[in-house]
C-alpha cells in the first residue's frame, strides 16, 4: 500500500521535476544565446552605442550591400572555404591513415605511447601552439635551418602570402590527426574480424586488406565525419590565426570571424561587423541542415 | 618462397612502427623544444642553439617568474573560473540530461526544451551582440564574463543525454518503488553510473576554459583582469594593437620589457602544467565518451 502510493507520487511529481531541472540551464541559454540573437538586428540599424539598439536608426540592408561591394570580401570569403576545406580532406586523410597505420600496432605499450603523445596537442590552447609554431617556422627556425642544410632558399612561411595558408593547414592538421583518429579507430575495431580470416586464407597481402575491408568498413563513418566537417567550412580557425597572423598575410590569412573581429570589434564598426557575422551565421546554419540531411540520407546516422 | 613472404611481411611491419613512432615524435619534439628553450639560457635561445637539450643549463626563467605579479594574478583569474565553469556546467549538464534523456511520453515538452538547445547550438548572434550584452550586464571586467556564457555546454548536455537513455529502465523503477524522487534517482543511480560520460564532459570543460583566451581578449579591458592565457597571449600581441585597445603606457612597458623567448617559454610550461596534471587521469574516459558522443545510430 504505502510503496504503491509513493510510486504514484513519484509519477505525479516526476513532470513537473523535470521541469523544474531544466529551468536554470534554459534560463542561461535565453539570455547569452537567444539575447544575442535579437542583438542581430544591429546589423539593420546604424547602431550607435549610446542611443542603444532600441534609439539607433534603422537603415535596412546598408550594410550588407557595403559588405558585398567591398573588394575584401570577396577575398576573405575565398580565403575561409580554402583554409576550411584543406583542413577537412588533409586532416581526414591523415587521420584515416594513422588509424589504420595504429591499428597494425601489436606492442601495447608502443600503442599507449603513441596514443597519449598524439592526443596531446589538441588538448593545447593555440596560444601555445601559436609559441611552438613561430619558434619552428621563424626565418631562423629548425625548418628553416633544414632548409639550408640541403641547399634551398630561406622562405618566411610567417610573413609570406604563398606560404601562409599551407602553414595554418599544415599546423592545423599536426594538433588535430591524432585526436581525430579516435572514431576512425573505433571504427576499425568494430569491423568483423573474420573477414580478416577469411581474406587471409585467400592468401590476400596486408594493402589489399586495407583496400578491401578496412576501407569499406570505415566508409559510413568516413562520410559522416566528412558531412559534419562541412557544417565548419566557414569557420576557419579564428584561434590559431589570430594567434599566427600579422598585418602583412592580412591578405591571405583573414578569414571571416578574424575579420569581424578586426573591423567591427576593434575598429568600433559593431553594425557592419554584426552583418559580417550574421552572413556567416546563416550561410552556416543551412549548411549544417542540407549536411544533417545528407547524413540520414546516405548514413542512415544524423547528427541531431 | 614462404621464407620471402615471411621477410616482406616483417619489414612492412617495421616500416609500419617506423613511421608510426615517428608520427609520434613529429607531435611531441616540436613542444619538448619549448621546455628545452625554457631551461636555456637567453643568449644560447637568441643564437637558436637549442634542440632538444637545454644549453646552458638554467632555471633563471623560472625564478623570474615566481616575481611576475601578473602571472599568478592571471593564473589565480584562470584557476578560479575553471574552477566555477566547472561547478556550473556539471549541475547544468547533469539536470538537463537527465529529463531530455526520457521519451516524449514521459516528459511532455522535452521536444520543445530540444528544439530550443539545437536551435542555439545552431544559430548565434555572434560575436559583437555577444560582445553588448556583457556590456550592457556591466559584466565587462568581472569574472561572470568568462563563466555565464558558457554555462551550458550544449554538445556536453546531448552526450551525456545520450549516456543516461542507455541506462537500464530497471534500475530506476527499483528506486522509484524504494520512494526514491527524480532527484534522488538522478544523482544516486545515474550519476554513479555515467562516471565515464561525466568525466568527459568534465575534461572538455576544464580544458576549454583553460584554454580560452578570446573571451578575455574581448570581456576584459585592463590586463590586470586578464585571465592567463589571455596574458600570455598578449606576450606576443604587436604594440599597436594595444595601444588601440586602451591600455595604458606603464602596463605597456611591463609587458615589453619582460617578453623574452626564454622567459616566455618557462610561462607556457608552467601555463600548460594543470592541463598535464588531469590529462592521464582523464584520458582512459574520453575515448568511450567521444565514440559515444560523436556518432548517433
Amino acid at each position: 500500500m504505502k510503496q504503491r502510493l509513493y510510486k504514484t507520487n513519484g509519477r505525479i511529481r516526476s513532470g513537473t521535476m523535470y521541469h523544474m531541472m531544466m529551468i536554470p540551464g534554459i534560463l542561461f541559454l535565453l539570455v547569452f544565446s537567444y539575447v544575442p540573437m535579437v542583438g542581430v538586428i544591429t546589423a539593420f540599424q546604424d547602431y550607435i552605442p549610446a542611443k542603444g539598439m532600441f534609439g539607433s536608426e534603422f537603415v535596412g540592408l546598408k550594410h550588407f550591400v557595403y559588405m558585398f561591394k567591398l573588394p575584401d570580401i570577396a577575398q576573405v570569403v575565398s580565403n575561409t572555404l580554402v583554409i576550411a576545406l584543406g583542413k577537412i580532406l588533409i586532416g581526414t586523410i591523415m587521420a584515416i591513415i594513422f588509424s589504420v597505420l595504429l591499428n597494425e600496432i601489436r606492442m601495447k605499450t608502443i600503442k599507449k605511447s603513441v596514443q597519449t603523445i598524439v592526443y596531446l596537442p589538441h588538448f593545447l590552447s593555440w596560444v601555445v601552439l601559436a609559441s611552438v609554431v613561430v619558434n619552428m617556422f621563424s626565418l631562423d627556425g629548425i625548418v628553416n635551418q633544414i632548409l639550408t642544410f640541403f641547399g634551398l632558399q630561406h622562405i618566411n612561411f610567417l610573413g609570406s602570402n604563398t606560404w601562409f595558408q599551407p602553414l595554418i593547414i599544415g599546423t592545423d592538421v599536426w594538433k588535430e590527426f591524432g585526436y581525430s583518429s579516435i572514431v576512425y579507430l573505433a571504427a576499425i575495431t568494430s569491423i568483423d574480424p573474420g573477414l580478416y580470416e577469411a581474406a587471409g586464407m585467400d592468401g590476400a597481402s596486408w594493402w589489399r586488406k586495407v583496400w578491401h575491408i578496412t576501407l569499406p568498413g570505415m566508409l559510413p563513418i568516413i562520410l559522416l565525419m566528412g558531412v559534419m566537417s562541412l557544417t565548419n567550412i566557414l569557420s576557419a580557425g579564428f584561434d590559431q590565426i589570430y594567434n599566427l597572423y600579422n598585418p602583412v598575410v592580412y591578405e591571405s590569412g583573414d578569414i571571416l570571424d578574424t575579420y569581424v573581429y578586426r573591423i567591427g570589434l576593434v575598429g568600433r564598426q559593431y553594425s557592419f561587423g554584426t552583418a559580417v557575422g550574421l552572413f556567416k551565421s546563416v550561410i552556416g546554419i543551412v549548411l549544417l541542415l542540407s549536411a544533417n540531411q545528407l547524413a540520414k540520407k546516405y548514413t542512415d546516422r544524423k547528427i541531431f | 618462397m614462404s621464407y620471402s613472404a615471411n621477410f616482406k611481411d616483417r619489414m612492412g611491419r617495421v616500416c609500419i612502427y617506423a613511421i608510426v613512432i615517428m608520427l609520434a615524435l613529429i607531435c611531441l619534439l616540436p613542444l619538448w623544444n619549448i621546455v628545452a628553450i625554457s631551461f636555456s639560457s637567453s643568449e644560447a635561445v637568441s643564437a637558436n642553439a637549442v634542440g632538444l637539450v637545454p644549453v646552458h643549463f638554467t632555471t633563471a626563467a623560472y625564478t623570474r617568474i615566481i616575481d611576475d605579479a601578473q602571472f599568478w594574478r592571471s593564473f589565480g583569474i584562470s584557476i578560479l573560473r575553471v574552477a566555477l565553469s566547472l561547478a556550473l556546467n556539471m549541475i547544468l549538464i547533469i539536470l538537463m540530461a537527465y529529463p531530455l534523456s526520457k521519451s516524449k511520453r514521459e516528459f511532455k515538452g522535452r521536444n520543445i526544451y530540444m528544439n530550443i538547445m539545437i536551435f542555439a547550438m545552431l544559430f548565434s548572434g555572434g560575436m559583437i551582440p555577444s560582445y553588448l550584452l556583457i556590456k550592457n550586464l556591466d559584466m565587462l571586467n568581472t569574472i561572470w564574463a568568462l563563466v555565464l556564457p558558457g554555462a551550458v555546454p550544449i554538445f556536453s548536455v546531448i552526450l551525456v543525454m545520450n549516456f543516461f537513455s542507455a541506462v537500464p529502465k530497471a534500475l530506476e523503477e527499483a528506486a522509484f518503488i524504494d520512494g526514491a524522487n527524480p532527484l534522488q534517482v538522478l544523482f544516486k543511480v545515474y550519476v554513479p553510473v555515467s562516471i565515464p560520460a561525466l568525466a568527459t564532459v568534465a575534461l572538455f570543460s576544464i580544458v576549454g576554459t583553460w584554454n580560452d583566451f578570446f573571451s578575455g581578449l574581448i570581456y576584459m579591458t585592463k590586463i590586470s583582469n586578464y585571465p592567463l592565457m589571455t596574458y600570455i597571449q598578449s606576450l606576443n600581441v604587436n604594440i599597436a594593437d594595444l595601444l588601440q585597445a586602451g591600455t595604458n603606457s606603464s602596463e605597456l612597458s611591463s609587458l615589453t620589457e619582460i617578453s623574452n623567448k626564454n622567459l616566455n617559454a618557462a610561462k607556457i610550461v608552467v601555463a600548460v602544467i594543470p592541463l598535464l596534471l588531469i590529462y592521464p587521469l582523464l584520458q582512459k574516459y574520453f575515448v568511450t565518451g567521444i565514440v559515444v558522443g560523436s556518432v548517433k545510430e
